[in-house]
């Protein structure tokens, strides 16, 4: 059994290996574990005030340092777009994106996303109106349940935007941090034009 | 004049029905407007975690939760279990506590200190013989002269084929919130898929009415046949809310989830097929055994679809101390199917026949031949089966590609649901129901049915559901919702299209009988020059809307589907690893409501049975008791990497359409785990006897690993 665990793990970090150097989150992981410069040298460990720029607004809170940046989205900022499934880095339902870089927001304190220009799925229609990632999930039913939706979302608009015609294998890539269990695949590979009919 | 014509429209007279319509709350999840159960914040809401026991059984000895209720920011902390209470599996919620944030519920659950009396346990099933002490004889089954089947066959082929259990792995955790309004009235959001029963369990477990109790399910993140029940979680949640007078939200932690909300049995099984040289199937003997947790687990139906062969089947059911089973998308289905249609390629293989020549050949045996074949000729054509089917062994080389095809068959057939449409003077509808969207497009179908029965746009009408104040829908398992749903839905559309054409018909000078609404307008269907708009019409109805009420109609609905499913995959017999390179799936459903979530669903089901087949597995330690891989790095999902090409085709035609609505959410999950076992076989030239189709398991099938 131990072997079978150890090649699936290993075919899995090298997925999530992969799809994070396309996309660059690899060294926002490691830059966020560093503290920034104006913090104080130990925080906590209760309650620290944390100012996160989420979706251009700048907002600070009192968190206790060991709070995920996807904790302090969702409860204490009550932005829930993204998700939590894992909370240890395997599924991608909480990305968000970091200096336009998708990150695992459950991997990642909050206070060290300080500084950071953090995007939620909430900020991409503005006034209500879908950008060209969304209205692709919506014409091809890139979803079912839509839980693993914000994380596919957001995977996909990070890699237009640095690569605004993606090949198949780009997209694949790019999106195998993420997991679906309703078995979107099919309209999320149409959306992100890694499939025929797409685009 | 006819009355307005209550059966679906033709295929080809139909606007929306049947057609492609965007998801109607694809923009809310894709926006993150969508609110899930594990969305909702309450001012002063409290998080509840829970202690779990670390055994695969054992008895309570003492519960000490006094340090955890002394941490800061700890309401509360207690045991929920007895002392000298028995646990049987690890996972086993043993106390609980409820803090100001999650991350000090967490650490508190860890602070409670427990004594057990460790006992002995089981967690293996895959062998019977294992299993000892723990293995008890089900009745069997016996139909037919077996052994005269067994006599008049040329060759008698053997195996032993499996699946273990596996989790539905929802990727929104089980759980709720409550909140007490005042002393009387409560509200609960859960993630469920019943949402219109919610109200009186919960009212049961609180005491109170269950008029009271308002429960929310607007949108829930995947329940595949897990969240039918009130869950330990659940009634722990709505004490605390009562005790503390605070809201409460229990979201499950994935180590939690996967230990205990919901598992499907695992089925293994040595079966004899007796076959004739011609490939005539002769006789079938098979001995299962298997397990769903503590309480055993039920006999897979075998042989599976070829019912009619002479057979003769015993069942052992297997105790394990692991999280109890619950119902998984067509249960016992996909089990039943994989040892079936591998015990029947095994046979195909050994008289050197093409298996969709011996499938074809056998469809006798089954309940609905017609549709088999015709199925199965479509999935060959879309699969070009005749053209590339290379016989088992025949190739060299490291890597192989394989062939491989399965039948299935499910019911279908819709539950009790009421619905209510409204109709306002200023022309807006709304349709309601106590249903719930699991991701399978329940909003959608409300609206394409009564968008299409009102000759309205989709984008007209406002959909309700997943709230325990609109009229009571059933539960959504067994693929019943669909047709439930849809044919409530035409019902209460045409109450209120007849009361609105008895306001608009004086005006048009005809009878209401006359009358009909299509393209936005309402007309006299004889001259429809003679017309009104549809806002126009609606302003007859003055300033109390219409309100049409409908209950599910079985002359809307069907039951029974078939399916057939062929799958593609490379085996590369060096490193064991198995590759999907295409799977094409044919399958009837009757009348499709819309055809966008109907295929989208297929698609799904498709990818959940590749995961079962390539990754997924339950991994239990056997010295402990405990499950090795309560996580998503080691209980491994699909990828949107690892299901290759997908191809869907949805028997669509006038025939199918005119049986009645019939669900889908079932049949297409149950064959592809088998045609992924046949096309392993067929390309590794050696059957694989147990999913998943790891490398380990190749190599070891192939006699290079070290054995399991
Ligand atoms: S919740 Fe963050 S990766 Fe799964
Ligand atoms: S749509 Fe349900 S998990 Fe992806």
């Amino acid at each position: 059994m131990s072997e079978e665990r150890g090649f699936s793990r290993r075919k899995f970090l090298q997925g999530v290996g992969a799809g994070a150097l396309a996309a660059g989150a690899m060294p926002d992981l490691a830059r966020g574990a560093e503290a920034p410069e104006d913090a104080p040298d130990l925080a906590g460990p209760g309650p620290v005030p944390v100012t996160l720029d989420v979706n251009g607004v700048r907002t600070t809170i009192e968190v206790e340092p060991r709070v995920t940046l996807l904790d302090a989205l969702r409860s204490r900022l009550d932005i829930t777009g993204a998700k939590k499934v894992c909370d240890h880095g395997a599924c991608g339902a909480c990305t968000v994106l970091l200096d336009g870089r998708p990150v695992y927001a459950c991997s990642m304190l909050a206070i060290a996303a300080q500084g950071k220009k953090i995007e939620t799925v909430e900020s991409l229609a503005p006034g209500g109106e879908l950008n060209a990632v969304q209205q692709a999930f919506v014409a091809h039913d890139g979803l079912q349940c839509g839980f693993c939706t914000s994380g596919f979302v957001l995977a996909s608009e990070a890699l237009l935007r640095q690569n605004p015609r993606p090949s198949h294998e780009e997209v694949l890539e790019a999106l195998s941090g993420n997991l679906c269990r309703c078995g979107s695949y099919q309209g999320i590979k149409k959306a992100s034009g890694a499939a025929p009919g797409g685009g | 004049m006819r009355e307005l014509n209550k059966g679906w429209p033709k295929l080809d007279e139909a606007t929306h029905l049947g057609k492609r319509t965007p998801r109607i709350d694809a923009a809310d999840k894709v926006t993150g407007r969508a609110k899930y159960t594990q969305d909702v914040n309450l001012d002063s809401m409290l998080h509840a975690k829970f202690t779990l026991c670390p055994h695969g059984r054992a008895r309570v000895q003492s519960v000490d939760a006094s340090a955890a209720q002394a941490l800061d920011g700890v309401v509360l902390a207690r045991a929920i279990v007895g002392e000298g209470e028995e646990l049987e599996h690890a996972g086993r919620e043993v106390a609980v506590v409820a803090a100001e944030s999650e991350e000090i519920a967490r650490e508190a659950a860890q602070l409670v200190r427990v004594e057990y009396e460790v006992l002995e346990h089981n967690v293996a099933d895959a062998s019977p013989d294992l299993a000892g002490e723990w293995a008890r004889e089900q009745r069997g089954r016996d139909q037919g002269d077996v052994d005269a089947g067994f006599a008049a066959a040329d060759v008698v082929v053997e195996g032993r084929y499996g699946a273990p259990i596996v989790t539905h792995c929802c990727l929104e955790p089980h759980g709720s919130v409550v909140e007490f309004v005042d002393e009387e009235h409560v509200n609960t959001w859960v993630s469920t898929q019943r949402i219109s029963s919610q109200d009186e369990d919960l009212a049961g477990e609180l005491g109170i009415q269950p008029e009271n109790v308002r429960a929310v399910c607007q949108h829930m993140g995947g329940g595949f046949g897990s969240k039918f029940q009130f869950d330990v979680w659940d009634r722990e949640c709505a004490r605390i809310a009562e005790e503390t007078g605070r809201p409460v939200k229990a979201m499950l932690d994935r180590d939690h989830e996967l230990m205990v909300a919901g598992s499907r049995p695992s089925a293994y099984a040595d079966v004899r097929v007796g076959v004739k040289k011609d490939g005539t199937i002769t006789a079938w003997e098979s001995r299962s055994w298997g397990s769903g947790g503590a309480g055993g687990g039920s006999s897979p139906r075998l042989p599976y679809v070829f019912d009619k062969v002479p057979q003769r089947r015993t069942h052992v059911s297997i105790r394990t101390n692991t999280g109890a089973s619950r119902p998984w998308r067509a249960p016992m289905s996909p089990q039943s199917c994989l040892i079936t249609m591998a015990a029947l390629d095994d046979a195909a293989a050994a008289l050197d026949l093409d298996p969709l020549d011996f499938f074809l050949k056998n469809l006798p045996f089954t309940e609905r031949p017609e549709v088999y074949e015709e199925e199965l000729l479509i999935a060959a054509r879309l699969m070009d089966w005749r053209g590339r089917f290379i016989p088992r062994a025949a190739q060299q080389g490291a890597v192989r590609r394989g062939l491989g095809l399965s039948l299935h068959t499910w019911g279908g057939y819709g539950h009790d649901s009421n619905c209510s449409t409204t109709i306002r003077g200023d022309g807006a509808v709304t349709v309601s129901c106590g249903t719930q969207d699991l991701g399978t497009g329940s909003h959608t179908v409300l609206a394409v049915v009564t968008a299409e029965t009102l000759g309205l746009p989709v984008a007209a009408i406002d959909v309700r559901i997943g709230d325990s104040l609109l009229p009571p829908s059933g539960g959504s398992g067994g693929s019943t919702t669909v047709g439930g749903i849809s044919s409530a839905a035409r019902d209460a559309a045409l109450d209120a299209l007849r009361q609105l054409l008895a306001r608009a018909a004086p005006e048009l000078n005809a009878a209401p009988e006359e009358c009909r609404a299509q393209g936005g307008r309402v007309f006299v269907a004889a001259a429809p020059e003679r017309s009104l708009g549809w806002t126009e019409a609606c302003g007859l109805i003055g300033p109390e809307a219409l309100s049409g009420s409908g209950r599910t109609d079985p002359e809307l609905m069907a039951d029974g589907v078939g399916g057939a499913q062929m799958a593609e995959v490379e085996v590369d017999v060096e490193t064991g690893v198995v590759a999907m390179k295409k799977l094409v799936a044919v399958q009837d459903c009757g009348t499709v409501v819309d055809l966008t979530t109907a295929e989208s669903q297929v698609y799904g089901a498709c990818i959940m049975g590749i995961s079962s087949a390539l990754f997924e597995e339950r991994v239990m330690d056997p010295t402990t008791g405990a499950c090795l891989n309560p996580n998503m790095a080691f209980y491994r999902l699909a990828g949107i990497g690892d299901v290759g090409e997908i191809v869907v085709h949805l028997m669509q035609t006038e025939a199918h359409h005119a049986r009645g609505v019939i669900g889908i959410g079932e049949p297409p999950v149950i064959s592809p785990i088998a045609a992924i076992s046949n096309a392993v076989a067929n390309a590794a030239g050696v059957r694989v006897p147990y999913a998943p189709f790891t490398p380990r398991a190749v190599l070891t099938a192939l006699g290079k690993g070290r054995g399991r």
